[in-house]
């Protein structure tokens, strides 16, 4: 025990030093922080959230342990709930999909990323559109014509959830084949929707990449498009033939539909400001090592970090955006407020 | 045979004493998780799994393997000792497995559950040894319609099974059927049933309500009669083992039958639940002493176990091959693969030979080391019947009570347990089976799904489940266990009347 304190004690002495007079002051936990996923165990969240917490015990990033726990009960409302009403708790942080936006106007149930306090965004996960390897289609233009000229609701996109990031984007391609629509098949899970393309059970999904890429190496599944601004950094052969960076975006192929996924923190609200600054410290550090590169990689996430009225700006205009798309679709529930005018 | 020296391979890998050390640890670590009703072997693994980061990543899925067949053995103890089933796939172990520890036939219950559970398994293990690429193709053929066609078989299996009143079988069904559209409607998005109460988000979930209708329920039964588990009078045989082993070969049809539906039902991937009940319904009707059944039958506790383990070890198949979990453990390894940086997929055979073999080799292993040590164990589990019941039941009680919170870390969760429990208990009073119910509550919103996401994609067309030979054969089977009782009836008559006909 002695020994260990004393190394402990030389090793904080040391970071102090390095880090200066200002580490001196600054917050810590003071008891174990729960890390909320807003989802089930197996999911993109998930894994990313287990991933951290690997990484913050493999590098001692934290004295205290990290605890991870799923509430993904109600599309994740159960989550969202317990840390809207932790306000002023610093040892709660929570990590977010996009159900942060899609769950209160989905289902009514009344919390709002307003009530939470923004930490840092992590990474933005991407969407690419698949089909099945044995389609005729080469490009998401061939097939969009093909939904355009086929009769209404006889192309079925697989995805995962209900009114969320997966259909909302089915509905925003709707704008571009209207008035012919998909029909929407909602599975559990990404992995699943995977399959159910290799299957052809659909005959298209939006996966994101790490849910699909497997299939892809296999040469089962066809990328037609990504849906972001520009193409991917990632040019290391996935394929035998073909990197991330080959896969053009939607809207080189003429679509003009872009999405991407917030993978970020956040807290309770009513915290300090020096508490929040600890975890912003702490997820820089966490993005600094190895292992956080080459997750981002394996997955192909768009590695962006945002903190503080950057990171606010960012999630107060996707909030309008879900609200957007999700009105124009007929997707909000009845007792769902529209976001504030400001 | 390139499979066996690949496998033989696989041994080299795993056999060093670290990974040895390991086992052992996943195993009895695996059998806590497995004892402890709510503490489920999925959520065992997910805490477990940053433990594993900084190892090689062949060790690391053989600790975490392991800790999965120690669940899959451990859910059996719970069961049969006490009525509380640890995981859901044991539900069906409790309805013979309990009865036989009442009559003090604990230590036979419980070397016919491990054992079969071993046999279950190693069937299941030896199939993906040689069939993995013909079998995961198998398993695309499964769309909706095709998911649906297999719980509608399960229900079918089922119905004809309760010894009481046909009405009070479906009356139980359709209240499990209730309960488990409440939540969130996966289908459309919106919540059902909630009645604005944010505690009922998540729906019932289908262990707070077993860990009440059987445990809390089963104590409260025991309550009345007198304040003690019949078990008690049990003597402790050290020999039990042999003298069951004994009785199993016999029973080797059952064991054939439920590790087919095993395999199959982990690898499409049903799971190992709907396997336990399906093959117990099937043992129940075929087996000479199908009347016995829910009295102590020794078949009774072999085909759930055969069934759950298979489709437990099953269930890795679809995972390594197509990147699918059968199950919600393999769908937490799932995400451990991805961080140990391996694709799991088609590739992975391929591409991580080493790593692929060790954990087939490892399935082996872990499976026989985790035998001997849960048969080792029978006599002191057994044992436990002997401590007054006085004693014993505020334990149960805490440990129920502990499951039912871990759950979803919620108060409420517990309060419900109790109300389970008092509903279990003037069920059993009322004659209600219990089993329909707790059927309907874990498969009843997945069929739902199913059905309705096969009806979307054919627009509303109810011939979808009637579209190919795949789906039509698992449906018509389902018909015909559906209308056995009438079938038989009709058969019987027929019978009956060209003898009194003749006579």
């Amino acid at each position: 025990m002695t020994i260990q304190k004393t190394a402990r004690l030389t090793m904080g002495a040391a970071a102090m030093a390095v880090m200066g007079a200002t580490a001196a002051h600054a917050w810590e936990p003071t008891k174990p922080v729960e890390f909320v996923i807003p989802a089930g165990t197996g999911g993109g969240a998930d894994q990313m959230a287990r991933f951290i917490q690997g990484v913050i015990s493999k590098h001692s990033l934290m004295k205290q342990p990290m605890i991870v726990v799923n509430k993904g009960g109600g599309a994740g409302a159960e989550g969202f709930l317990e840390v809207k009403g932790a306000a002023g708790n610093p040892h709660k942080i929570i990590i977010t999909l996009s159900n942060l936006f899609t769950t209160p106007y989905g289902t009514g149930v009344p919390f709002s990323y307003k009530e939470m306090t923004p930490v840092a965004m992590l990474a933005l996960d991407q969407f690419v559109l698949w089909v099945n390897k044995d389609a005729p289609y080469k490009t998401a233009k061939e097939y969009i014509d093909a939904v355009k000229a086929a009769e209404d609701k006889k192309y079925k996109m697989g995805g995962t959830g209900s009114k969320q990031e997966d259909q909302i984007i089915t509905a925003a391609l709707e704008r571009v084949t209207a008035p012919k629509k998909f029909v929407y098949i909602p599975y559990k899970g990404g992995g699943e929707v995977a399959t159910q393309l290799v299957g052809n059970h659909v005959n298209s999904s939006v996966n994101n990449p790490i849910e699909a890429v497997a299939q892809w190496r296999g040469g089962a599944l066809r990328p037609l498009c990504i849906f972001d601004g520009k193409r991917s950094t990632y040019t290391a052969k996935v394929t035998e033939t073909m990197a991330w960076s080959d896969i053009p975006t939607c809207k080189e192929s003429g679509l003009p539909t872009e999405y991407q996924m917030l993978r970020g923190i956040f807290m309770p609200a009513g915290v300090k400001a020096e508490e929040t600054a600890f975890y912003v410290d702490l997820f820089k550090k966490v993005r600094a090592t190895p292992d956080w590169k080459e997750f981002m990689e394996k997955g192909a996430f768009n590695d962006t970090f945002m903190t503080g009225a950057d990171y606010a700006k960012w999630v107060a205009a996707a909030d309008k955006t879900h609200f957007d798309l999700m009105k124009e679709a007929g997707f909000l529930a009845a007792g769902a407020a529209a976001p504030a005018a400001k | 045979m390139e499979e066996l020296s690949s496998l033989m391979h696989g041994f080299a890998v795993v056999l060093t004493p670290f990974n040895l050390f390991l086992m052992c640890v996943g195993i009895l670590l695996g059998v806590i998780i497995g004892v402890l009703p709510g503490l489920g072997g999925a959520n065992g693994v997910a805490i477990l799994l940053p433990l594993t980061f900084s190892m090689p990543p062949t060790s690391a899925i053989i600790m975490l393997t392991c800790i999965y067949w120690g669940a899959l053995f451990g859910g059996a103890i719970t069961s049969i000792l006490f009525n509380i089933p640890g995981e859901p796939w044991s539900v069906a172990t409790t309805f013979d497995g309990h009865p036989m520890a009442q009559r003090g036939r604990a230590d036979e219950a419980l070397t016919a559950a491990f054992t079969s559970s071993f046999i279950g398994a190693f069937f299941a293990v030896v199939l993906i040894t040689f069939l993995a690429p013909v079998v995961a193709r198998f398993a695309l053929k499964f769309g909706p319609a095709e998911f649906f066609a297999v719980f509608f078989l399960t229900f079918a299996s089922f119905i004809g099974m309760g010894k009481g009143s046909p009405w009070k079988t479906l009356a139980a069904m359709c209240l499990g059927l209730a309960l488990a559209s409440v939540g969130l409607d996966k289908v459309t998005g919106t919540l059902r049933l909630t009645f604005g109460h944010t505690e009922l988000l998540t729906g019932f979930d289908f262990l707070i309500a077993v860990i009440g209708l059987f445990g809390i329920g089963e104590i409260l039964a025991s309550m009345e009669s007198g304040l003690k588990f019949q078990g008690a009078t049990a003597k402790i045989r050290m020999d039990a083992v042999l003298q069951t082993w004994k009785k199993l070969p016999q029973y080797w049809a059952t064991s054939l039958r439920s590790c087919a539906i095993g395999c199959w039902m982990g690898i499409t991937p049903g799971g190992a639940t709907p396997a336990s009940f399906m093959s117990y319904a099937l043992a129940k009707r075929f087996s000479k002493n199908g009347d016995n059944f829910g009295k102590g039958e020794i078949e009774g506790v072999i085909a759930p176990e055969t069934a759950a383990h298979a489709a437990g070890t099953a269930a890795m198949l679809p995972m390594l091959t197509l990147g699918i979990p059968g199950s919600p453990t393999a769908a937490v390894l799932l995400g451990g693969l991805l961080i140990w940086g391996l694709q799991p997929g088609p590739l992975l055979f391929i591409e991580q030979k080493e790593f692929v073999w060790g954990l087939i080799a490892s399935m082996y292993l872990g499976n026989v080391v985790g035998l001997i040590i849960v048969l080792t164990c029978v006599p002191l589990f057994a044992a436990i019947l002997r401590i007054p019941f006085s004693i014993i039941a505020p334990a149960i009680l805490v440990i129920c009570a502990v499951g039912a919170y871990t759950v979803n870390n919620s108060m409420f969760d517990v309060w419900l347990m109790l109300v389970f429990g008092l509903a279990g208990y003037v069920f059993n009073k009322l004659g209600y089976p219990l089993a329909p119910l707790v059927l309907a509550i874990v498969l009843g919103s997945k069929a739902e799904e199913s059905f309705r996401q096969a009806l979307l994609g054919s627009q509303g067309d109810l011939t979808v489940f009637f579209s190919n030979w795949l789906v039509g054969g698992i449906m018509g089977l389902g018909m015909v266990m559906l209308f056995w009782p009438l079938i038989a009836m009709v058969v019987g008559k027929i019978r009956g009347g060209t003898k009194s006909a003749t006579a």
